[in-house]
């Protein structure tokens, strides 16, 4: 057992070093990525399979019990994160063979793709602070290099601002680690719920919560401390910002999840009512950001940090409904978001421009990329009945039951400035005629224009994820279920507990 | 020890927080170092500070006889400061590529990324009806 849960970052850091090895022979180099990404999809469904059927299961590594060792632990909101990094990991990989140019491919772009994945798998299934600092890490630095590789002027103004304030997170959430550690004795989440529950100290871990917040809000992108995404996201090729949207951000959540579910005790009212009015802030800014602007990237990068304000408002109404909204969310989003991003770039290549007012005749030149954008967008702005609309349903249902009028409320302005902003694209860049009186006019391409082997590497995998949301959305009732179960196990995570300390799962 | 110690860490922080508000890159950079050296500080003092042995077994013993130190927050500290050179290299090398394609290292002066809007493009334009 114990093997398994460490191939989800053993086997991409192992292809991922061939990669590097391989990075002046592309075509080996290519093969190997899809490889790899092919390799995580089947060891995440099979670990998805086992927390389906047993329900949190550990490994100890190297056979040092569990409060000492490294642990590994997988429950059911670990196992659906692992299977959607997969996911994603695989769709823009393929992706990236038509988006990423060959420079880029010498520079060890496909080495650097899996040393991400294995960044984002280590957090989901590390049982530990400090491990999950080290897996925060090696995400970040793959995201660094990954962000600038090609050094063009604008990748590098945008990459200092998101290496500077990523960076101010890391060290919030190292001295954060370091005081727990001061206060318990122990690193390991598990052992951390028993300890901080014992601790009567509401000073010291009033502190903790809010370094740990503002530490895990930057990497999430937060209310007040987002403002690196929308600074730099846009600047990298498409399939970076696509994996970027779908996966790091919501790193950032699954660590505010974990840290306020499992380890912090179940009574801890304090940084609820603080997440619950930064998720609310996030909401609203990151919707009107994106209503203001008219560039295609940074729509869907403040996009994002919309999006951000709904996983986590979940987490702050911490009721089971609540919760499982934000599963749900969270698997609706990865997905859409990453296609949104794709079908931007294919987009890009066809008009060629992200800005809005010099794009225009998409849909004549390719009515299936613009039906996929369809889907996708409006499943973002919650229309019934695509996936959007039963996660925010979800949310904006558990609100109500707390009698949190005002909450719902902003949910649904929020849901009608997404699909302002989402219609703003579709009519710009689908709809309207081609602005032909500027500078670089012409008819957009038509995507049979395109090589054959380049359409299918741009269209299938977005194809394949609109089709993810299409079922999501039309037969919601196995992923509700399954969100359902994920949130009762993190509201009363004593199941997890056990798995990790319990001599028997050693 | 650990009163000096904490009034240490904290002039570090404080002026670590102080210099990485700089829109100076540079004055960044050591702000980053004088904050993450803070950061393993800290986690230095929560293994709590005592004069004992290092945490060696005597030959023919089965554990260790006298009270030995605690080795956790060693080698935590050790890789938090190897990931720490690394990033911070990383980060150099970053500042330097910006001075050399950018001709600037601060911050204020790199609006490539989000240029600052003009009369004909950015939100002014929402309003262009059509």
């Amino acid at each position: 057992m114990g093997w398994l849960l460490a191939l989800p970052f053993l086997w991409p850091i192992a292809i991922g070093l061939l990669a590097f090895v391989a990075r002046r022979q592309p075509q080996l180099s290519r093969r190997l990525s899809m490889a790899g990404c092919a390799g995580l999809l089947l060891i995440a469904v099979s670990i998805f399979m086992q927390a389906l059927d047993q329900g949190p299961v550990a490994a100890q590594m190297g056979n040092w019990p569990a409060p000492f060792g490294i642990t590994l632990v997988v429950d059911r909101l670990s196992a659906i994160m692992l299977l959607l990094a997969a996911l994603v990991g695989l769709s823009v990989a393929v992706f990236a063979l038509a988006d990423v140019d060959q420079h880029r491919e010498t520079l060890g772009f496909h080495g650097f793709y899996q040393l991400l994945l294995a960044g984002v798998c280590g957090s989901f299934v590390t049982g530990d602070l400090f491990n999950l600092y080290v897996w925060f890490e090696v995400m970040l630095i793959a995201s660094f290099a990954l962000l600038v590789l090609g050094g063009e002027r604008e990748q590098l103004d945008g990459g200092v601002k998101y290496v500077a304030l990523n960076l101010v997170s890391t060290l919030f959430m190292l001295m954060a680690i370091g005081m727990i550690y001061g206060l318990t004795g122990t690193l390991n989440m598990a052992a951390l719920h028993l300890a901080l529950a014992e601790i009567d100290q509401p000073a010291a871990t009033h502190m903790l919560a809010v370094l740990l917040i503002v530490a895990f809000g930057i990497k999430a992108a937060l209310f007040p401390l987002y403002f690196w995404l929308p600074a730099s996201y846009h600047v990298p090729p498409v399939a970076v910002t696509a994996v970027f949207a779908g996966l790091l951000t919501k790193v950032g959540v699954y660590a505010l999840i974990r840290t306020f579910t499992v380890i912090f005790p179940a009574d801890f009212g304090f940084a609820r009512e603080l997440l619950l009015v930064a998720a609310l802030a996030t909401m609203l800014s990151g919707v009107l950001g994106a209503a203001a602007h008219y560039e295609f990237r940074r729509i869907l990068a403040f996009h994002i940090v919309s999006q951000i304000g709904f996983l986590v408002l979940g987490l702050a109404l911490f009721s089971p409904l609540a919760l499982a909204g934000t599963v749900f969310y969270m698997a609706h989003n990865i997905v859409a978001k990453t296609n949104l991003l794709l079908i931007s770039g294919t987009a890009k290549r066809m008009a060629g421009s992200f800005e809005l007012l010099k794009i225009g005749g998409l849909y004549r030149a390719s009515p299936l990329l613009a039906t996929v954008f369809f889907i996708a967008a409006f499943s973002l702005a919650g229309f019934p009945p695509l996936s959007g609309f039963w996660a925010k349903l979800m949310l904006v249902n558990a609100s109500l039951h707390q009698a949190a009028y005002w909450v719902a409320a902003i949910a649904l302005v929020t849901g009608a400035l997404t699909l302002f902003s989402m219609s703003k694209i579709w009519s710009e860049a689908f709809w309207k005629p081609h602005p032909r009186s500027t500078e670089d006019a012409g008819t957009p391409l038509p995507i049979s224009a395109l090589p054959r082997a380049e359409r299918f590497q741009r269209m299938a995998p977005a194809i394949f994820l609109v089709a993810i949301t299409l079922a999501m959305g039309l037969f919601p009732q196995p992923l509700v279920e399954f969100s359902q179960a994920a949130a009762d196990e993190l509201l009363d995570p004593s199941g997890y507990i056990r798995a990790v300390l319990s001599p028997a799962a050693r | 020890m650990e009163s000096a110690l904490v009034i240490v860490i904290g002039v570090m922080t404080a002026t670590g927080v102080y210099l990485m508000l700089a829109s100076n890159l540079l004055c960044y950079l050591f702000g980053l170092i004088l904050l993450s050296n803070a950061a393993n500080l800290v986690i230095f003092v929560a293994g709590r500070l005592t004069r004992v042995v290092p945490p060696l077994i005597p030959k023919g013993a089965e554990a260790p006889v006298e009270p030995v130190a605690n080795a956790l927050p060693q080698a935590m500290i050790l890789t938090a400061i190897v990931i720490g050179f690394g990033l911070l290299a990383f980060t150099l090398a970053l500042v330097v590529g910006c001075y050399r394609e950018l001709g600037t290292i601060d911050a204020d002066n790199m609006r490539l990324a989000e240029p600052l809007p003009e009369p004909s493009t950015g939100s002014s334009t929402g309003h262009r009806g059509d």
